[in-house]
C-alpha cells in the first residue's frame, strides 16, 4: 500500500506542471513561433558574438540601417528609411527613420551609430567582426592601433537624423553589409550603465537590462532552455509586426529536434538529421524544406606541401571527383554540385568555371607531375573534424581518388578544435573546409584566398588574384567588377588551391502554418515579415 | 564518527586542489583554444582577447591568479558565453540535474529494491529470473538508445507524453527520469538480490522465523535492513554518477541542466567552464561518498564499530 503512494506522488510531481495543448496549437491561436535555434547562443551583444543562432535572435531584436530583403535581393529601409550615395560610390547620406526609437522609449538617432561603429572599431573589445566596417575609411587604421582619433574614421553625425558615411574605396555591396549584426546599433547609456566601452562581460544585455531597437524586445532568458522575445510595441513599423512572440529552443541535437517538430513543439527546425533527409525526400514530407544556400563545401589543399604544390597535382586531384555521385549517392540531401567557390546565383553573379570528372585527364596530369598511375606518390591524408557527413564524404573521395589515380589515401578524423588548430598551423594536406557567406555578395568567397587573410590557409598566394579583387573593389560599375572577380574566379579554379565539391542547400522543417517565410540564399527570415495561419 | 568524518573532510581538501591543478595543466595542453573559429580570428583582434582573459600572461602566473581567485570560490568568467560567471553558469544547471537525478533515483531505488527482494525471497522461480533478466538487459542497454525508444513510442506514437523539455509540458519530466534511472534501477535489483539473499540465511532471520513471525514481517522488518546495506552504500558514488553522467539524458531530452554545461565546456575548450565544472562534480562525488558512509555506518553496527 505504501509503495503503491510512492508512486502516485512520484507520478503527481512528475505531471504538476503545464499545459496540454501542443505549443504548435496553441502557438497559432496567440501568434506564438517556436523556433529550433541549434545550440545556445554565446549572447546577446552583437558587437561581440558570432554564429547563427545569434544572428536569429539579434534581427529579431535589434536593427540596422536597412534589412535583409526576405524575398532575396537588394536590402530593405531598416532604421535608415532612403539613403543616397555620391556619384563616385564613396560617400553615402543615411536618412535615418524618425520614429525609430530604442525599446526604452528614446529617440534613435545618428550619433548612436557612430558610437556603435566606434565601440565594435575598439581594438580591447576583442570584437571579431570589425573587418565588416573596413571599408569605411580609417576604420581599419582607428582599429589597428594607428591612431586613436576616432574623428579620422569616416562616419558622422550631420545632424539627429543624417549620418554620412565615407568609404576608401566604391563598395557596392556596402548597403548589403548594413543588415549584419556587428553593424547595428547599441545603446550607449545602457552599455556603459553595466560597464565600460570595452567591457566584454558587462550584464546590459540580461532580461531586464537590454535596450535594443528591433521588433521584438528581449522578455526571458532561460540558458540552455529557451529565449523569449515579444512584440516590441515601440518598434518604428510595429503596425506590421504580427507575431506576439517568438521562443527559441537551443537544441543541439539534430534527432531530439526532429522529434519535437514531429511532436507539436517546433514550428520550424534547424536542420534535418543526416540520416532522415533522404527518407523524407522519399517520402515527400510536405515540410521539408531543401533551399539555395551561399555556401561552398571544399576541400582546402596545403600548397606548401612539396607535392601539393605543384599545380598539375592539385588539378588531378579535383578531375578525378565525381561531384554528381557525391551529392547523388553521399549527401543525398539536395545539395548541388560545385563547379566554383562562389556559389552561382550569388546577387546576380553567375559563374562559368568547369571542373570536369575526366579520370583520364587527372592521370595524365598526375604523370606529368611525375606519379604516372600514383605510383611513388606519397600517403595522401584527408582531415576532417569529427561528423558523419564529413566522415562519408571522405570515405567517397578516398575511394575516387584511389581507383582513378592509383594512389593511398588516409583520413584523419579529429576533434573540432584540434582540427581547427592543424589547419592553422598548416599541419594538414588536404582538409574538408566550408565556407558561408556574410553577405550576398561574391566578394565575401572570393575575399578569403587573398595573400595574407587569415581564412586562406592554403598557403597560395597569387598577385594577379590579388589585383583582380583589388580591381573589383576599386570600381562602381558592377559590370565591370562582376567581370574582375569573374577572371579571378577562372583563375582560382585554374590553380585549384581549394577544390570546390558542393553548394550548401539549406535543409529544415517548416510547420506550413508558418507564412511570410521565404527562402533566400542567406536564409534571413526577418520576423515582421513572419505570421501563423492555418 | 565525528572524527571520521573531519579526517574525510581534511584529506578532501588537498584532493580538490590536486584535482584543480591537474585539470589546468591537461586543458591546457589540449590544441587548439577557446577562440579559435572556422573563420579565422584576426591576429590583432586575438591579441585583444588573450589580453583581456589574461591568457598573454605565463602560464605558471595564471595558475597562481586561477588558484588564487579559486581558494576564494571565484571560478571566473566563461569564455565561451561573454557576460557569464561560471559560478552563475553552474548554479543555473545545478537545480535541474539535481531534480533530474533524484527522479531517476527515486525510480531507481523503487523499482530496482523491490525487483530484487522479490527475486531474492522468491529465488530460482520465474520471479527470479525474469527481473534479473530485464535487470541486464537494463545495465546493457545505453541511455542514448532507451531515451529515443520511449520516446518514439510515449511521446510520438501513442503521443501520451511530451518528447523534450523540463518543467515547460505536462508530463514532460517523466521520459527523462526513467531513462536516467533504468540502469540504475538495474544495478539496484542486482545488488539488493544479493544483500538480501545473504540476509535471509543469517542466524537473526532464522530466529525470527523460529519465533513464528509471518514471512513478510521477517523480511520487512529483519531482513530489509541488512539486505538493503549494498544498496545504500551504491547509492553516494550512484548520485555523483547520476549527477555527472546525465549529459546524455540532458541532450536526448534537450534539458537544461549542468552535464550539457561539462560537455561542452571541453568541445569549447572553454577553460574556466572546465575547470569550474570538474573542480565541482570532484567535490560533490567526495561530498556523496561521504554520505553513503555515514549511512552504512548508521544501518550496520559492524561499519560503526570498525570506524
Amino acid at each position: 500500500m505504501k509503495t503503491k503512494s510512492i508512486y502516485f506522488l512520484f507520478l503527481f510531481l512528475l505531471v504538476s506542471c503545464g499545459e496540454t495543448i501542443s505549443p504548435v496549437d496553441s502557438g497559432l491561436q496567440d501568434q506564438i513561433l517556436h523556433f529550433g535555434n541549434g545550440s545556445e547562443p554565446q549572447g546577446l551583444d552583437p558587437h561581440i558574438v558570432t554564429g547563427v543562432p545569434e544572428h536569429h535572435l539579434l534581427i529579431a531584436m535589434c536593427e540596422g540601417l536597412t534589412i535583409a530583403n526576405p524575398k532575396g535581393g537588394e536590402n530593405l529601409p531598416g532604421v535608415a528609411e532612403s539613403w543616397e550615395v555620391t556619384p563616385d560610390g564613396k560617400t553615402y547620406t543615411f536618412y535615418l527613420n524618425k520614429n525609430a526609437k530604442w525599446s526604452n522609449g528614446e529617440s534613435l538617432t545618428a550619433d548612436d551609430f557612430v558610437w556603435s561603429w566606434m565601440r565594435i572599431l575598439t581594438p580591447s573589445l576583442g570584437s571579431q567582426y570589425p573587418d565588416m566596417l573596413y571599408y569605411v575609411k580609417g576604420a581599419a587604421e582607428f582599429h589597428q592601433g594607428k591612431t586613436d582619433d576616432f574623428s579620422s574614421v569616416g562616419v558622422k553625425a550631420i545632424n539627429d537624423h543624417e549620418l554620412r558615411v565615407e568609404l576608401k574605396n566604391p563598395t557596392p555591396f556596402f548597403i548589403r553589409l548594413l543588415s549584419h549584426y556587428s553593424t547595428y546599433p547599441v545603446h550607449k547609456e545602457t552599455v556603459l550603465a553595466h560597464g565600460s566601452i570595452d567591457d566584454r562581460n558587462g550584464m546590459w544585455t540580461r532580461p531586464g537590462n537590454f535596450v535594443c531597437n528591433g521588433p521584438m524586445n528581449l522578455k526571458s532568458w532561460e540558458l540552455n532552455k529557451q529565449i523569449i522575445v515579444e512584440k516590441n510595441p515601440l518598434y518604428w513599423d510595429a503596425d506590421n509586426v504580427q507575431l506576439n512572440e517568438i521562443r527559441y529552443y537551443p537544441v543541439s541535437n539534430e534527432s531530439t529536434e526532429d522529434r519535437m517538430f514531429r511532436a507539436g513543439q517546433l514550428h520550424v527546425t534547424n536542420v534535418v538529421p543526416l540520416e532522415k533527409c533522404p527518407v523524407y525526400i522519399e517520402n515527400n514530407n510536405p515540410d521539408l524544406r531543401i533551399e539555395p544556400y551561399m555556401g561552398t563545401y571544399f576541400y582546402r589543399v596545403n600548397t606548401l606541401h612539396p607535392v601539393l604544390n605543384d599545380k598539375k597535382v592539385r588539378l588531378a586531384l579535383a578531375y578525378a571527383l565525381n561531384r554528381t555521385q557525391i551529392v547523388d549517392k553521399v549527401s543525398k540531401c539536395g545539395q548541388k554540385a560545385a563547379y566554383s567557390f562562389t556559389p552561382p546565383g550569388s546577387a546576380g553573379y553567375e559563374p562559368d568555371t568547369k571542373i570536369p570528372y575526366d579520370p583520364a585527364l587527372a592521370r595524365s596530369l598526375l604523370a606529368e607531375a611525375g606519379y604516372k598511375d600514383g605510383v611513388d606518390f606519397p600517403v595522401l591524408e584527408i582531415l576532417f573534424n569529427t561528423q558523419e557527413g564529413h566522415r562519408k564524404i571522405a570515405l567517397a573521395v578516398q575511394q575516387m581518388w584511389q581507383e582513378n589515380l592509383g594512389i593511398s589515401v588516409q583520413l584523419v578524423n579529429q576533434d573540432w578544435k584540434v582540427y581547427l588548430a592543424r589547419e592553422m598551423t598548416g599541419d594538414f594536406q588536404i582538409s574538408r573546409a566550408g565556407w558561408i557567406g556574410d553577405y550576398e555578395d561574391p566578394n565575401t568567397f572570393l575575399d578569403t584566398l587573398r595573400p595574407n587573410r587569415g581564412n586562406n590557409k592554403t598557403g597560395w598566394e597569387n598577385d594577379e588574384y590579388d589585383q583582380l579583387l583589388e580591381l573589383s573593389n576599386s570600381t562602381n560599375d558592377q559590370d565591370l567588377r562582376y567581370e574582375y572577380l569573374m577572371q579571378a574566379e577562372r583563375l582560382l579554379i585554374s590553380e585549384m588551391p581549394i577544390i570546390p565539391i558542393y553548394t550548401y542547400v539549406r535543409q529544415y522543417q517548416l510547420s506550413s502554418d508558418v507564412k511570410g517565410w521565404h527562402p533566400n540564399l542567406l536564409d534571413t527570415h526577418h520576423p515582421k515579415f513572419i505570421y501563423l495561419e492555418r | 564518527m565525528l572524527q571520521v568524518i573531519l579526517k574525510r573532510i581534511a584529506i578532501a581538501i588537498p584532493v580538490i586542489l590536486v584535482v584543480a591543478s591537474l585539470t589546468f595543466f591537461l586543458v591546457r595542453m589540449a590544441p587548439g583554444g577557446p577562440f579559435d573559429a572556422e573563420k579565422v580570428v584576426p591576429p590583432q583582434v586575438m591579441k585583444n582577447l588573450n589580453a583581456v582573459y589574461n591568457l598573454d600572461a605565463p602560464l605558471i602566473i595564471q595558475y597562481r591568479d586561477y588558484m588564487y581567485n579559486l581558494v576564494q570560490g571565484d571560478f571566473g568568467p566563461s569564455f565561451r558565453y561573454p557576460g557569464r560567471s561560471v559560478t552563475e553558469m553552474i548554479f543555473t544547471g545545478l537545480p535541474v540535474t539535481f531534480e533530474l537525478a533524484f527522479y531517476a533515483i527515486i525510480v531507481a531505488i523503487i523499482i530496482g529494491s523491490l525487483a530484487g527482494i522479490i527475486a531474492a525471497v522468491k529465488r530460482n522461480t520465474l520471479l527470479d529470473y525474469i527481473p534479473m533478466t530485464i535487470a541486464m538487459i537494463g545495465i546493457c542497454m545505453p541511455t542514448f538508445l532507451l531515451g529515443p525508444l520511449l520516446v518514439l513510442y510515449f511521446g510520438i506514437h501513442l503521443e501520451a507524453l511530451p518528447v523534450s523539455g523540463w518543467g515547460s509540458l505536462a508530463g514532460d519530466k517523466i521520459l527523462p527520469s526513467i531513462t536516467l534511472g533504468a540502469a540504475y534501477a538495474a544495478y539496484i535489483a542486482r545488488l539488493s538480490r544479493g544483500g538480501m539473499l545473504e540476509t535471509l540465511t543469517q542466524d537473526y532471520v532464522r530466529t525470527a522465523r523460529a519465533k513464528g513471525l509471518s514471512e513478510y514481517k521477517v523480511i520487512i522488518n529483519h531482513a530489509l535492513q541488512g539486505g538493503l546495506v549494498p544498496v545504500v552504500s551504491f547509492l553516494g558514488p550512484a548520485v555523483a554518477g547520476l549527477i555527472g553522467g546525465s549529459f546524455v539524458v540532458e541532450t536526448i531530452f534537450q534539458i537544461p541542466g549542468l552535464g550539457r554545461f561539462y560537455v561542452e565546456a571541453a568541445f569549447n575548450r572553454d577553460y574556466t567552464m572546465i575547470l569550474g565544472t570538474t573542480i565541482f562534480f570532484s567535490t560533490l562525488i567526495i561530498f556523496f561518498n561521504l554520505l553513503s558512509d555515514i549511512a552504512v555506518m548508521y544501518m550496520n553496527p559492524r561499519a560503526r564499530s570498525e570506524a
